[in-house]
């Protein structure tokens, strides 16, 4: 079977004036579907940017990225857009949810950019904040809720639209243990019970640990 | 559009000092363009309801205004004796030899401060010619007699003007012996009375100023107009449609204070439409993140673009309303001005159109829409990874 | 100055921001300057009139006419140096929106009275030789292209008829305020011509102008030359030329009213841009206001930081807005219809009004931020988050 995500040969190379600054070195990963991995590296290694560039919202000096078939690297920036639309679920560090919102608002907000009935928007919304754990707090507003719980919300928001691959950005580096311990667990059972496949970056190693694999990068190479 | 307009209502919301500045800048610019919108609007209102669709005034060709124009009483005799004019009961041609003067009064109110008043001598028809004219109090003044009626604002603010009082002019005292109304025209800023006593008090015997008379028919205008262009005894003068003569006359006015009015309000416009490009690209700076993760979430370009944009104009739309209510209330004020073409003071009230409110709100959606143009370009031109590590 | 230099850096912080506050309190600040001048424009007619003139008019009204034997009564009155007249001729050149004064005068003793308008001896001289001519004011010689030994047909409306005039002088000021834009012509060629085709209406007089010897005497003389033809037909009313000047801007007074509430209006825009910048910069600020308030800067520091700033934007949108202002004021009095305002310039009080009104919107702009940031304790200041 082909792996979900290819990685193929990529190379980023950063521009500022006029000095170059290679970022990834001609990385190659694949990850097969319902895996989780986990990214590891020192600040600077090029962990973020791999992540970037998985979930097209970056793009490759050279290389190419294949995720469920389509080679992210060829589309145009439009495309892109919808792409990430169906494909990739955000997890953030600092949960970027909109503060004007509510919790039920924000987990709506990528259903927005599909087709379905107001009635299937609902009922998707509702599940996921079921599974969350939020289903009472649907109507807060992000400042009314802890870290944990707009990370959950945010999780909530990542997976509400059915995407490819879930996509986390040290998605526990803003919060204390206990909410980080909550998080981990969701995600792991995101990933058991739904069978979602997550690509995670984190420099916390009892994080790392739930993955199922972990990769380390150093300088823009695997190690 | 697929940013939902929640998000879009609730920020506009948050800031509310920042934004409340905005919307009030807004207004205040949109307060001035209407007031002025209005304020023409008002001068034409109150000349074209001066005019009647069914009379033909007569006037000198070259004559700027009322005042300025000559007929001799032996033009004014032919004119009666056309077929287009229209006949009373009696057989008696319905119209008005007019004598049209401008007199000094006493401004009420101003210790001592003279303004000019038209003082307007008229025929007996005059009543069957404009009904719009009613007398209010008193009576109306005998014909071969130095006695007035006075229009409703001239009795407001001038001394002396009132039932029962003298007013002097041409070496003799005038009484004052009613009051009229014509709801809101010209003619309430006038002083009338008999066209003959008029011409000996200024020494001008058969010398009238404009000759007014009801048409039998309202499709006659064009025949009267080719015996105007070929009797040799007429060829100097010119009819026109009441309504159109005296709107005529509004025109010099209202287009000064439409050009001037609109040249200001422009320049004012450009202030505040700044201010909302402050605001606007403020609120983006502090939204960046957001922009980000709505980006990264898969919503478009142009999505982004358009919030903000809306956003924008809800902001002026606001505004806009607010200015709009605010000049609404000038529509219960009465003021006074120099009308150039009569060179008399002329009252008359703030007017609001339906067209005005239109000029007016798409006014303030433009300068919404100039504002915030720039800043959501710079908005929806964001790289995703930079807006996302703003924070 | 270390202070200063921090007020310099965090005015022009936010590069974009500050620009277009800038812009907007120089636009506002030219918008100030131009509707003054429009207010002093309308005001001209009064600053430039002499003292030593007075005007005799009819007492009804000033388009009733004067018989011309008022003349040598007039003359007789103690302290009277020269009496001129003058009728308003109206008419029509080329068609109705052309409008500038035209005026019939006495070529004899009109530029005696009124030496603001210069003449070369060789055009008066021919001005007052030939019957049908007309000299005009400078700017109408320029926008109707006419030079001397041209032909003006004006279709007549309160004197009917055609008249031809021929060009034989071009008027130039002696003040910065002297109106260029009028017409004169012999008053007798127009009298004559009446006498023939009208002779109800020959003898007439618009207006006497009367140079006197002594300003102070003015309101003596005045009563004294009314007080000749009281109860007769043609009562006169006379008045300094300032006051009779005075008169016509009166009755526009709505209009000028107007205005002047409209160059308050642009203050209040001023006030709230530059506000809405303050306190945006301000409320961005919070945290560092307190960590100042930490570091033992004390209130008046605070002050003078928000303050400052205020004043810096203020201060540099003023010198832009007044420097614009002289080439738009000089780019409007090209536009508009010559005859609309006889004399259009930036007057010295416009720019000092200008001038201080930016610098008090500095400090008002800052009232409300000064007070907030005063008001935040070091605590709350410290968990701003922006």
């Amino acid at each position: 079977m082909t792996p979900l995500v290819q990685v193929k040969n990529v190379v980023k190379i950063y521009k500022r004036d006029k000095l170059e600054i290679p970022v990834l070195q001609n990385i190659s990963l694949d990850v097969p579907e319902g895996e989780f991995l986990a990214l590891m590296g020192p600040s600077g290694s090029g962990k973020t940017t791999l992540l970037n560039l998985v979930s097209g919202i970056d793009q490759p000096t050279s290389g190419s990225i294949i995720v469920a078939g389509t080679d992210i690297a060829k589309l145009n920036e439009s495309a892109l857009a919808k792409w990430r639309s169906r494909n990739i679920g955000f997890v953030f560090q600092f949960y970027n949810l909109m503060p004007v919102l509510t919790a039920y608002d924000n987990v709506e907000l990528p259903l927005l950019l599909t087709n379905l009935s107001k009635k299937e928007k609902k009922e998707r919304v509702e599940m996921v904040l079921k599974v969350v754990g939020l289903a009472d707090r649907m109507d807060h507003y992000p400042k009314q809720l802890s870290g944990g719980q707009q990370q959950r919300v945010a999780i909530a928001r990542a997976v509400v639209s059915d995407p490819t691959l879930i996509i986390g950005d040290e998605p526990t580096g803003d919060l204390d243990r206990k909410s980080a311990e909550e998080i981990l667990i969701l995600l792991e059972r995101l990933n058991q019970e739904f069978k979602k496949t997550i690509i995670m970056v984190t420099h916390d190693p009892h994080a790392a640990e739930r993955a199922r694999i972990i990769h380390h990068l150093e300088k823009g190479e695997f190690k | 559009m697929k940013i939902p307009f929640k998000y879009i209502f609730r920020n506009f919301k948050n800031r509310k000092l920042t934004t409340g500045i905005t919307v009030f800048g807004i207004a205040l610019v949109v307060f001035v363009f209407s007031a002025v919108l209005m304020m023409a609007y008002g001068v034409q209102k109150t000349l074209i309801q001066t005019g009647s669709d069914e009379n033909v005034l007569v006037a000198r060709k070259s004559a700027n205004g009322e005042i300025s124009s000559i007929l001799t009483q032996d033009v004014v005799d032919i004119l009666n004796t056309l077929t287009q004019v229209a006949k009373n009961n009696e057989g008696r041609p319905v119209s008005s030899g007019e004598t049209v003067v401008v007199i000094n009064l006493i401004k009420k109110g101003t210790e001592g401060g003279m303004s000019n008043v038209t003082v307007r001598g008229v025929s007996d028809q005059v009543f069957t010619l404009r009904p719009h004219v009613k007398l209010t109090e008193g009576r109306m003044f005998l014909f071969g007699k130095r006695e007035l009626i006075v229009g409703s604002s001239i009795t407001k603010r001038f001394e002396g003007a009132q039932l029962g009082g003298k007013v002097r002019f041409a070496g003799d005292n005038w009484t004052i012996v009613g009051l009229f109304d014509t709801e809101g025209s010209g003619f309430d800023s006038e002083i009338w009375g008999d066209s003959e006593q008029l011409q000996d008090a200024f020494n001008r015997r058969g010398g009238f100023s404009t000759f007014t008379f009801r048409l039998n028919q309202k499709e006659n205008f064009a025949e009267l107009k080719t015996i105007f262009e070929n009797d040799p005894r007429l060829q100097q003068f010119e009819p026109k449609i009441e309504r159109k003569y005296f709107e005529e006359q509004s025109e010099a006015m209202a287009a000064f204070i439409r050009i001037l009015g609109i040249f200001i309000t422009i320049i004012f416009s450009l202030g505040s439409t700044i201010g909302a490009m402050i605001t606007m690209y403020s609120a983006v700076a502090n939204r960046t993140t957001e922009i980000g993760t709505f980006r990264a979430l898969g919503f478009r370009r142009r999505s982004i673009l358009g919030a903000f944009l809306l956003e924008s104009l809800f902001i002026s739309i606001i505004g806009g309303l607010i200015g709009l209510s605010l000049s609404s209330f000038l529509q219960f004020f009465k003021i006074s001005t120099l009308n150039f073409s009569s060179f008399s003071e002329l009252e008359f009230s703030f007017s609001l159109s339906p067209q005005i409110v239109i000029y007016t709100l798409s006014f303030a959606l433009l300068m919404g829409l100039i504002g915030g143009f720039l800043p959501a370009v710079r908005a929806s031109r964001m790289n995703i990874i930079n807006a996302l590590r703003a924070s | 100055m270390k202070m200063l230099k921090v007020i310099f850096k965090n005015a022009l912080r936010h590069k974009l921001r500050a620009f277009l506050t800038i812009v907007g309190i120089a636009i506002a600040v030219v918008a100030f300057g131009v509707l003054r001048t429009v207010v002093t424009a309308w005001n001209a007619g009064v600053e430039s009139s002499a003292a030593n003139r007075l005007v005799t008019r009819q007492a009804i009204s000033f388009i009733f006419p004067l018989p011309y034997a008022y003349r040598e009564q007039v003359l007789k009155v103690q302290g009277v140096e020269t009496v001129t007249w003058a009728n308003w001729f109206g008419g029509t050149y080329i068609d109705k929106n052309q409008f500038f004064a035209r005026m019939a005068i006495d070529p004899e003793t009109f530029f005696e009275v009124y030496p603001e308008f210069k003449l070369t001896k060789q055009e008066l001289e021919n001005f007052k030789k030939e019957q049908n001519s007309c000299v005009l004011g400078r700017d109408i010689a320029t926008k109707y292209n006419l030079k001397i030994g041209d032909i003006m047909n004006i279709d007549g409306d309160i004197y009917p008829g055609n008249w031809e005039f021929v060009v034989r002088g071009i008027y130039t000021p002696r003040d910065k305020n002297t109106d260029l834009t009028q017409m004169l012509f012999h008053w007798k060629y127009i009298d004559e011509r009446l006498r023939k085709e009208m002779p109800g209406r020959a003898g007439e007089v618009g207006w006497y102008v009367t140079k006197i010897k002594n300003p102070n005497q003015s309101s003596a003389i005045s009563e004294e030359i009314d007080n000749l033809f009281k109860n007769s037909r043609a009562e006169t009313k006379t008045e300094t030329e300032r006051a009779f000047q005075q008169g016509f801007v009166t009755a526009s007074g709505a209009i000028i009213g107007a205005m002047n509430f409209m160059s308050f209006v642009i203050i209040g825009i001023i006030m709230l841009v530059l506000g809405n910048t303050m306190i945006m910069s301000a409320r961005e600020r919070t945290q560092e206001y307190a960590v100042l308030k930490t570091l033992g800067f004390s209130g008046g520091h605070l002050i003078a930081f928000i303050g400052g700033e205020s004043m810096v934007i203020a201060i540099i949108g003023g010198i832009v807005g007044l420097s614009l202002t002289f080439p738009l004021v000089n780019g409007i009095g090209m536009v508009i219809p010559k005859g609309f305002f006889p004399v259009f310039n930036i007057e010295t009080s416009t720019l000092i009004l200008a001038g201080i009104s930016a610098l008090l919107v500095g400090v008002a702009a800052s009232i409300f931020p000064i007070f907030k940031a005063l008001h935040t304790s070091i605590v709350d200041g410290l968990q701003h988050i922006g």
